[in-house]
């Protein structure tokens, strides 16, 4: 009987059946394509005649005779960039399809990215505004809540001034709201403002953009596909990036590509490798050096690319010569024959692109690391081409977009710095008048001074006043979207927390921030909606930018970012001020308005082409882009990139096609070429540091030139072809002094416009600096960790001295120092290292809360090799617990034992928190906002080390011992 | 007529477990139960290789030989499926099948089984297409609006294959000859038979 029935159903449950006779049933270029498995050249071909509105009667199940919508937004889980296909019905998230179009994702996800709908309407989200009264969660009104939040925070301004409130935002912000926020916090009167970059790739913005020109991945995801050698150095792209193995695995299975993986783990990535390389953490330069030294030694450089375009590369082969098989064997652990092969392959099988994570940056040398990895691309001549470049694969969705638009407390927006210049420029942007801006700070030397960095605001909370270089402590903390686990000395943060006097989180769940201290009064969290309950744009890491839809509204008593903003600005009197020329609805502002505002500011980054308007039509035909290239190849975007990768020159009406690869000079800078920045000056010491004899394709200058001013266009007699009102514009923005307006403060955008249209490239065509004389090592140097377990090396590579950055101490050299002299190694032998699995993101304070995700992994764990479980008598599975190297810290949690590291190393991911120092914190959670999965955090037993420039953490080495719990 | 397979290029999975939480996301699968997960074998060490694993819809499947109560059954696209109104909890389809496809939700204290769920190949059950009954009972039915199963179309390599054999197959060796490599097509030939090789 059931056969028969089964046999009924089944023949309407075909595909040929449910295809109709006409469409032919799915032939195979139709499944191929739901397949995802061929590239653009079958986008021509039709969708599936079921596709896009969901038949009323499907299911989980959408009630009948309602529209279902679908609509697009990009995925908050990475930098990749994936977008998202929502079916919406009345107003409710029913599924999500696969994004075929997506010239970066076509269809695919990884688990973060196919479990965001639960995001949305998860059950253990913070659903209204709460605040702590004596220890205990009581629920409040939006209005109590910004009502007294306010109060207090005037009353801090008051008494200590407004750089006692620290204003955290976050990379899970759109462009527009990161944006907002640095605005906020500059009319708020301070620059203690910052985001998760800090903890993630400031060392390489400071140290590639110090090298030549931005601070980005110059390629695209897309793009190393045509890699012949693809080197992984400090990245674990198929957990973190999962989407981006897609293009890497396909690149390098067409091109029968190198795939070398260099990492201390043998880590997922190394799994589909054709080299492994191990090396002890934190060795990255030793190891580079050591690949160099080899390139040297055989004559393998690029030696018309150095000297054509790379400054002071013989200050580096006198380091490197430092550098023979023997030393690099004896400080990383790598045979030099191995090396030699790595360095042929990748100074010979060209392109060759170097990719890197946070196994790079999250070091005391994190700034160091990465300026030597981009000077071992310019000497192979690896870099502004196809195929070659630094892939530098950022962390969240919006990392990049958040540090481009200014949430950093050491710059303006669009990396203009804090000099009175920046200010008055981006006061001319905002409409505002510059004394009135300058009134809100505590004084004109404090608004131009770097604020107190993310990685040490507890710091700032808990030393001695004088110690601190600014009036007073910090006394409040604003958390919008940034986890309470991933910072460093946990334990210092506990302290920190409980030292404040006011602490507000902004979230979409309470974070680790609302369990992690003591406190029983003065926190309040306020509930955010995911970037799905918003619209905007985020940029990729390939420097795209991408506008997304609301695909509901906040659900529960949600807010969106911009919202809250407005709020608070309208509690503290300057919301007109703020939102001048941005139309605010129903008490949001208007994100499109948000985005043109920027556009008109953002000259020396090129966030200036990409108007709403353009970005809506590039989402609107993602099919047209092609797979390799990113170009449109038909439709109404014809020739440009997708997305718009930035720079994008000029204004949206000059039509700029975006930037997919920088500092590319096979291009004409009108396709999308482009050279290297000459941002440094002219010449130093009587050596030019412009470059010689290459410039991009078409240019009218046949060599290498400065930025573009008004004067160097006077020079060259371009200033002619400036229209009226460009002069106009210029005449008002320089005052009695034009010719010293350029390209990046012409708020008219005249000048990039007239070097556009002689094929010169606005910021000037320079060369790279192998030798940076700005930063604390102008040639990077091996220093061992703060916590080195060869205390043998200390002495020959020691950190740098103590000294004082971002407002605060950085005593790293005596730490290093005590930590040598006190045999620290002796008690802690086991090298600890951090990093992330798959399933969560960050801190994990929102995929721990997914049902989906979190009951993939459910324990917190730590990687053991065998031989040190065996030593230990520590079982795979078995409890243990993890000492840490200060504060007498400890952390519990299960062993892994693995082979995946190596002998004296110890690897923790760093997504779980609710667990501290062994004792479960989920009864201090609001009742029903608990995260489906506690554990402890790594950073509880992580230490003290920062990079000089940017305030870095180091995460990623440090010491610690294991015991069988 | 098209014949319903699976195939996981293992070269390529990454285990990024994509196609577990698709599977979730699409049919609503609750916690405790998983469809389809990925195995990792000689994880951590040289030679680590994960493969996506869920129920193959076998040609001959085990479960459907052994089931007393004749529950499980082939569709005409070589689905399998079954019904959960005829279905005991007996557990047999359990020791049948090759690949511990079939799952049991907790339904007491006392280890008695629920009723079977497993991988529909996105096809529902024998209720009326895209009713809620179906929904409810067996989720999505992907395959009656002419879409494959979310799995294999999330896959963010391209790893896991779905949909009909000969095609799945044709892919597979063509990629196998581009990159001079493949580690095989695991459980192919335990689902398919060895005459229907990759």
């Amino acid at each position: 009987m059931l056969i028969r029935r089964a046999e009924r159903a089944a023949r309407r449950g075909t595909l040929v059946g449910a295809l109709g006779a006409e469409s032919g049933g799915m032939d195979r270029r139709a499944f191929l394509r739901r397949s995802g498995l061929t590239a653009g050249a079958l986008a021509a071909i039709g969708t599936l005649p079921v596709s896009g509105v969901r038949n009323a009667e499907a299911g989980p199940p959408p009630k009948p005779g309602i529209p279902v919508e679908t609509r697009k937004s990009i995925c908050t889980h990475c930098s990749v960039g994936c977008t998202v296909t929502a079916e919406v019905q009345n107003g409710v998230w029913l599924g999500q399809e696969p994004s075929w179009d997506s010239p970066i994702n076509r269809g695919s996800h990884c688990s973060k990215g196919a479990s965001v709908r639960e995001l949305v309407r998860g059950e253990r989200r913070l659903k209204y505004p709460t605040k702590l009264v004596d220890g205990k969660w009581v629920r409040i009104s939006w209005d109590q809540a910004i009502g007294e939040i306010g109060d207090k925070l005037m009353a801090i301004r008051d008494k200590s001034g407004p750089d006692s409130v620290y204003w955290l935002g976050s990379a899970k912000f759109s462009n527009e709201a990161a944006y907002l926020f640095r605005k906020f916090a500059a009319f708020w009167g301070t620059n203690n403002a910052d985001h998760q970059a800090r903890i993630c790739h400031s060392t390489t913005v400071a140290g590639v953009s110090n090298t030549w020109g931005y601070g980005a991945m110059t390629n695209s995801y897309n793009d190393i596909r045509n890699a012949k050698t693809l080197v992984i150095m400090g990245g674990n792209p198929a957990e973190a990036h999962p989407v981006s193995l897609q293009h890497l695995l396909e690149g390098k299975e067409l091109n029968r590509a190198n795939f070398i993986v260099i990492d201390p783990r043998m880590t997922r990535t190394a799994a589909h490798a054709t080299d492994y390389v191990r090396i002890r953490p934190g060795t990255d330069i030793p190891v580079l050096w050591g690949m160099l030294w080899h390139i040297f030694q055989n004559g393998w450089e690029d030696k018309e690319f150095i000297r054509q375009r790379v400054y002071g590369i013989d200050e580096i082969r006198q380091e490197v010569a430092k550098w023979p098989p023997d030393e690099v064997e004896r400080v990383s652990g790598i045979p030099g024959e191995q090396l030699k092969r790595i360095a042929e392959k990748f100074a010979k099988e060209k392109p060759a692109t170097l990719i890197w994570a946070m196994g790079q940056t999250q070091h005391t040398v994190g700034t160091a690391n990465v300026r030597a990895s981009c000077i071992a691309l310019l000497v192979t001549g690896n870099v502004g081409g196809f195929g070659n470049g630094a892939n530098i694969f950022r962390g969240h969705d919006n990392v990049q977009g958040a540090t481009d638009v200014g949430l950093d407390g050491s710059t303006l927006p669009f990396y203009y710095g804090l000099d009175e210049g920046a200010w008055r420029h981006w006061c001319r942007v905002w409409d505002v008048d510059y004394d009135w801006v300058q009134s809100r700070f505590a004084s004109k030397q404090l608004m131009e001074t770097a604020g107190v960095t993310s990685t040490r605001w507890f710091d700032a909370t808990l030393m001695a006043k004088d110690q601190i270089d600014q009036p007073d402590n910090l006394r409040a903390m604003m958390v919008f979207g940034h986890a309470g686990s991933t910072i460093t000395r946990m334990p210092e943060a506990k302290r920190g927390i409980e030292a404040l006097d006011l602490l507000v989180v902004v979230d979409t769940v309470p974070t680790t921030w609302a369990v992690l201290s003591d406190r029983k009064n003065d926190v309040y969290l306020l509930p955010s909606g995911t970037q799905f309950e918003s619209s905007g744009t985020r940029s990729a890491s390939n420097r795209s930018l991408q506008w997304y839809d609301q695909i509901v509204k906040p659900i529960f008593e949600a807010k969106e970012d911009y919202e809250v903003i407005y709020l608070l600005a309208g509690k503290f009197g300057f919301a007109e001020q703020l939102f001048k020329h941005i139309k605010v609805e129903n008490g949001v502002p208007s994100s499109e308005d948000l985005l043109r505002e920027i556009n008109r500011g953002s000259w020396s980054t090129g966030y200036t082409g990409q108007s709403p308007e353009r970005l809506k039509l590039h989402r609107d035909h993602q099919k047209d882009f092609d797979l390799v290239t990113l170009r449109a190849s038909d439709g109404p975007c014809k020739g440009e990139y997708y997305g718009l990768p930035w720079p994008c020159w000029g204004t949206p009406e000059l039509k700029h096609p975006g930037t997919p690869t920088l500092y590319n000079t096979s291009l004409h800078v009108k396709d999308g070429g482009g050279t290297f920045r000459a941002r440094f000056g002219v010449e130093r010491n009587g050596v030019t540091l412009l470059a010689e004899g290459s410039y991009s394709a078409g240019s009218e200058i046949r060599d290498g030139y400065p930025e573009f001013t008004m004067a160097v266009l006077k020079k060259l007699g371009w200033d002619k072809d400036l229209t009226p009102q460009e002069l106009a514009v210029i005449a008002k923005v320089g005052g009695n002094n034009t010719d010293a307006v350029a390209w990046s403060t012409d708020l008219s955008g005249g000048i990039q416009r007239v070097a556009i249209e002689h094929g010169c490239v606005p910021c000037g065509n320079g060369k790279a600096r192998a030798v940076a004389w700005n930063l604390p090592d102008p040639v990077p140097v091996h220093r061992e960790p703060i916590y080195s377990p060869r205390v043998d090396l200390v002495g020959k590579y020691p950190t740098l001295p103590d000294a004082k950055q971002f407002r605060v101490p950085n005593i790293g050299f005596t730490v290093q120092k005590s930590a040598v002299d006190r045999g620290v190694a002796k008690q802690f032998p086991l090298i600890l290292s951090t990093g992330r699995f798959v399933d969560h993101e960050g801190g994990g304070e929102e995929t721990r809360s997914n049902r989906w995700l979190a009951e993939l992994r459910q324990d917190m764990y730590i990687e053991i090799s065998p031989a040190d479980a065996l030593e230990r008598g520590i079982k795979d599975g078995a409890w243990v617990w993890v000492t840490g190297a200060e504060y007498a810290s400890k952390a519990r949690m299960k062993a892994l034992v693995t082979e995946r590291v190596g002998k004296g190393v110890a690897w923790m991911p760093y997504h779980f928190a609710g667990w501290f120092q062994g004792v479960d914190q989920r009864r201090k959670y609001p009742q029903g906002a608990d995260p489906f999965v506690l554990g402890e955090s790594a950073n509880t037993v992580t230490t003290y080390g920062y990079d000089p420039v940017t305030n870095m953490q180091e995460p990623k080495v440090t010491l610690c011992q294991i015991t069988a719990a | 007529m098209a014949r319903m397979k699976f195939l996981c290029d293992a070269d390529r999975c990454i285990e990024c477990n994509a196609c577990a939480t698709a599977c979730k996301n699409e049919n609503e699968v609750p916690w405790g139960l998983n469809r389809r997960r990925v195995v990792t074998i000689n994880d951590g060490k040289p030679g680590e290789r994960s493969v996506s694993m869920a129920c193959m819809h076998c040609t001959d499947a085990p479960c459907q030989a052994v089931c007393p109560v004749e529950c499980i059954y082939t569709t005409a696209d070589g689905v399998v499926l079954h019904s959960k109104d005829q279905c005991i909890g007996c557990g047999y389809c359990f020791y049948a099948c090759p690949f511990g496809a079939p799952q049991y939700p907790q339904v007491s204290n006392f280890g008695s089984r629920g009723k079977m769920d497993k991988c529909t190949f996105c096809a529902g059950g024998p209720e009326v297409h895209n009713s809620p009954e179906e929904y409810a009972k067996y989720g999505a039915n992907r395959l009656a609006e002419g879409k494959l199963p979310l799995c294999a179309e999330m896959c963010s390599t391209k790893s896991l294959l779905a949909g009909e054999g000969e095609i799945v197959a044709d892919i597979y060796k063509e990629r196998v000859v581009t990159r001079g490599y493949g580690s095989g097509a695991w459980g192919w030939i335990t689902a398919y038979g060895a005459d229907t090789g990759v």
